[in-house]
This record gives C-alpha cells, sequence and structure tokens, in this order.
C-alpha cells in the first residue's frame, strides 16, 4: 500500500473538506444547492486539474491521492465529494486515453489554468439506466458535429464548464456502438427540463437536461467508448465513489465516537453500553476502506503498465469492480444507519452535533446511482461464464 | 466451424445485421453486440464446441470478431 501521509494534495483537500465544505454542509443539504464555495476553493488550489500529468502542467497526482482527497472532502460533506470524484472520472478518461491526441493534450493543458469543472452525460431518457447503450447519435457534416441529447440525470449539469457526453458514433451505429465526446462551454446549451428535490446528495444538482451541442470531430475521443468504460470510467467510478463512501462512513464513525466519549464524561469509570455498539461499527468501517483500497492499489498497478491493460477488459475484473460498488453501498447505509442507532435521539436531532440525517440520507445514494439491480443483472449473466467466483 | 459460429451469433448476439453478412474480420461490438449479449455467445459457444474458456479468454479482444472467435477455440480443442 503507497503511504500518503506526506501528500500535499491529500492536505488540501483535508483543509477544504474540515473548514469550507463542513461550514456549508448543511445549507448546501437544506437548500438541495452546488456547493459553490468549496468547488471555488478546489479550483482556487488547482485540484480541479491535479490528476493531469505534469508534463502537461498538472500536479500529476495519483489515483491513490484522488481516492484520499475524495475520503476526505467525503468526511464533511458528501455533494462536494461526490461532485469532486464526478469531476475526476471524467478527467481519469481523457488522461488515460486521450494523452497522445493533440487536442485533447492541449485541452489537458488549458484545463490545469482554467480548472475548468467537467460534467458527465452518460444517462438518457429511453435507454432504461444502461449507461452503454445510446441513442443520441453524432451526426457529422464536414469537419463538424451536432448531437442532441435528453438526459435523465446529469450531476451539476447547470454549473459544469464543459462535458463528456457519449453518443453513438453516427446516426447508422448500433445503440452500443458508442463514441464520447467533449463539449466545451461555448459550443452547447443546456436546458434543464426537471426538479431536483432528492432525499439526499442534494448538492449535486443531478436533474434531466436537454443538450445540444456542435463542435469540431477533433473533440470526439477516438478510443471506442467501450474501451474508456470498462478500462476507465467503471472502475474508476467504483474507486472514488467507494472513497466517497468511506469519508462518509468516518464522519458516521466520527459522531458515534463523539456521542460515546460525552456518555463516558458523565459517568466517569463506567464505559456506556453504546461504547459496545461503537467498537462493533469500527470493524465496517475498517472493512469498507481496506476493501476499496486493495481493488484501487490494484488498478493502480495495472494503469501504470500498459501491457495489462487488457486485464481491465476481463469479465472476472468487471465482475469485482462490481463487487465493490454492490458491497460498499449496503456497508455504507448500514453503517450510518448503525451509528444513528447510537447516537439515539441527539443522532436523530438535525440541529445536534451527532445530527446523523444528512449522512443517512446521503448514504442511500450510494445503491441507487446506477442502481444496485442493474450491476446484479449484469453479474449475474457474467457470473455464468466466468470460472472463478 | 465459422457456420456454426455464425449461426451462434444469429441467435444469441443480438445484431443489428444479419449474421450471413459479417466477414470474418467484421467488428462484433460495432455491428450491435452488447456485452450482454457477448456473455450468451460465450456460453453457446462453450456448449457447441465443448470447450470452456478460462476466464483470462474472456474479454473483448477475444470475442470481437467471427476470426479471433475461430482462433480462440482452434487454441483450447488443441
Amino acid at each position: 500500500m503507497r503511504s500518503l501521509t506526506s501528500s500535499q494534495l491529500v492536505e488540501q483537500a483535508r483543509i477544504i473538506g474540515s473548514s469550507t465544505a463542513a461550514a456549508f454542509a448543511d445549507q448546501v443539504d437544506s437548500d438541495a444547492r452546488f456547493p459553490s464555495e468549496s468547488v471555488a476553493e478546489l479550483k482556487k488550489h488547482h485540484l480541479l486539474s491535479c490528476y493531469v500529468p505534469k508534463e502537461l502542467g498538472g500536479q500529476g497526482a495519483t489515483l491513490t491521492e484522488l481516492a484520499f482527497m475524495c475520503e476526505e472532502l467525503g468526511k464533511h460533506c458528501g455533494a462536494t465529494a461526490m461532485v469532486f470524484a464526478m469531476h475526476q472520472i471524467q478527467v481519469a478518461c481523457l488522461v488515460h486515453h486521450s494523452l497522445s491526441d493533440k487536442f485533447f493534450s492541449n485541452y489537458l493543458a488549458e484545463l490545469t489554468k482554467n480548472e475548468h469543472l467537467i460534467g458527465s452525460v452518460t444517462s438518457e431518457v429511453g435507454v432504461g439506466g444502461d449507461m452503454r447503450s445510446s441513442i443520441c447519435a453524432v451526426e457529422m457534416n464536414g469537419g463538424e458535429f451536432t448531437l442532441n441529447k435528453n438526459s435523465t440525470t446529469t450531476s451539476y449539469g447547470a454549473q459544469a464548464d464543459d462535458l463528456l457526453v457519449t453518443a453513438r458514433t453516427s446516426s447508422s451505429a448500433p445503440s452500443s456502438d458508442q463514441s464520447l465526446v467533449l463539449l466545451r462551454k461555448s459550443q452547447f446549451t443546456m436546458e434543464q427540463v426537471g426538479n431536483w428535490n432528492p432525499m439526499g446528495m442534494r448538492g449535486t444538482g443531478s436533474a434531466p437536461f436537454k443538450l445540444s451541442g456542435r463542435g469540431p470531430i477533433s473533440q470526439i475521443m477516438a478510443s471506442p467508448f467501450a474501451t474508456i468504460s470498462s478500462q476507465s470510467m467503471v472502475p474508476v467510478s467504483h474507486l472514488l465513489w467507494a472513497a466517497t463512501w468511506v469519508g462518509n462512513a468516518a464522519a458516521s464513525m466520527s459522531r458515534v465516537k463523539g456521542f460515546v466519549k460525552q456518555q463516558a464524561r458523565s459517568k466517569p469509570g463506567t464505559l456506556p453500553p453504546t461504547a459496545l455498539r461503537m467498537a462493533e461499527l469500527a470493524p465496517s468501517v475498517q472493512l469498507l476502506r481496506t476493501s476499496y483500497r486493495h481493488l484501487l492499489a490494484e488498478y493502480e498497478d495495472i494503469i501504470q503498465d500498459e501491457s495489462r491493460h487488457e486485464e481491465l477488459s476481463t469479465v472476472g475484473y468487471a465482475v469485482r469492480m462490481n463487487n465493490l460498488k454492490l458491497a460498499g453501498s449496503q456497508m455504507i447505509v448500514d453503517i450510518a444507519n448503525k451509528a444513528l442507532q447510537i447516537c439515539g435521539v441527539l443522532g436523530y436531532k438535525n440541529d445536534s452535533k451527532f445530527a446523523m440525517g444528512r449522512i443517512l440520507r446521503d448514504s442511500h445514494a450510494a445503491a441507487l446511482m446506477v442502481g444496485n439491480d442493474r450491476i446484479l443483472n449484469t453479474n449475474a449473466n457474467m457470473l455464468m461464464i466466468l470460472k472463478g467466483e | 466451424m465459422q457456420d456454426k459460429i455464425r449461426k451462434i451469433l444469429k441467435e444469441h448476439g443480438r445484431l443489428a445485421v444479419d449474421a450471413a453478412t459479417l466477414t470474418e474480420t467484421s467488428d462484433l461490438y460495432q455491428s450491435g453486440m452488447t456485452s450482454h449479449a457477448s456473455v450468451n455467445v460465450m456460453l453457446a459457444l462453450e456448449g457447441e464446441f465443448d470447450v470452456e474458456f478460462p476466464d483470462n479468454m474472456l474479454k473483448r479482444s477475444v470475442f470481437e470478431s467471427i476470426a479471433s472467435i475461430t482462433s480462440a477455440i482452434n487454441q483450447l480443442k488443441n
């Protein structure tokens, strides 16, 4: 396991998390508004472009650093952590698959200066939640493309500077033959066509949008989306989402510890009954953390060795990454729920320092953002042919 | 062998084109085969040719064309 205790990037995320993100987390949640203060801080410290390689002006962060940054932000504001994670997933797709392309390497170099926030438009009305299927197609006209897409959810769609959009490679292509297309701020219009008033993750602004865009064909990534999806978008999503859940779990644990300590102080010399419940909860938090970090270290090893990239496109790898999403998204709800039980009425009250409401509501998003049943269906299918587990 | 592979692709590949029109090197994924459909193709191939694809062969590049499938089955048969 890589040691990151000295990472300045993680330290910066820790400071932004514990100061700005923490200060606005409840307001972001109650108003269901974008965590603009935290994202402004992330931009100010050039953290939106930190995964861009040093040769292009970025900070050459490792994926492990990104994950630890998600953990730090997730301890204080689930929405900030998730916006950061989703943006970095887009950056990782670009860094892993288009560095050798002139347009995209220039784009990434610019990102280190403009700190643009990149949104993802993979969902679409009419495809039943299947990211690997598109109705929208790029329509070529000379050196330009146009595309029109109705998304079911585009996180921070109203705040994104640039977008990465999935679309069929042409109007005659089958639904699974997709490209990933970059649209820059001046090249698209986004009309919000529905409300965003959810139970949790309220600051992510994941409303439905109607998108129209056009741009030069150089902005269509050369790698097929199938490859980008299996080698980067899906594994990086599951790893960074899990990192935000670990942040959420740490927040739960921190409230529990504060509460139990307060009880212990009121009766010095006796162990409060909640202390045992606290000790019972700690292994779950540890298990969630170690299970994702193990896969994270493995992914870092593979991604740095081009001869191993094909391993990421195997059925076995896809199953294991999906297992992380399935297990982690259930563990996090269980952890938050148990933390509420331990903190009792003080956890139930929204104005208490042990309030578990926002954390518990946020935790439920984990199983729903890409529905677990969809992933179970995929894994059930793949396990039929896989010989190992 | 290729006729049998074409028949399996026709039945399980959920292709957007007629399997009979595919060349040996046509990209099956670009022809509309989804990841989900490809698993059904793999299962049918194992049954038809009495082979078992080891886990390290269960990847996109092995099932991307009739030629690559043929080569994989031959490798397992020998």
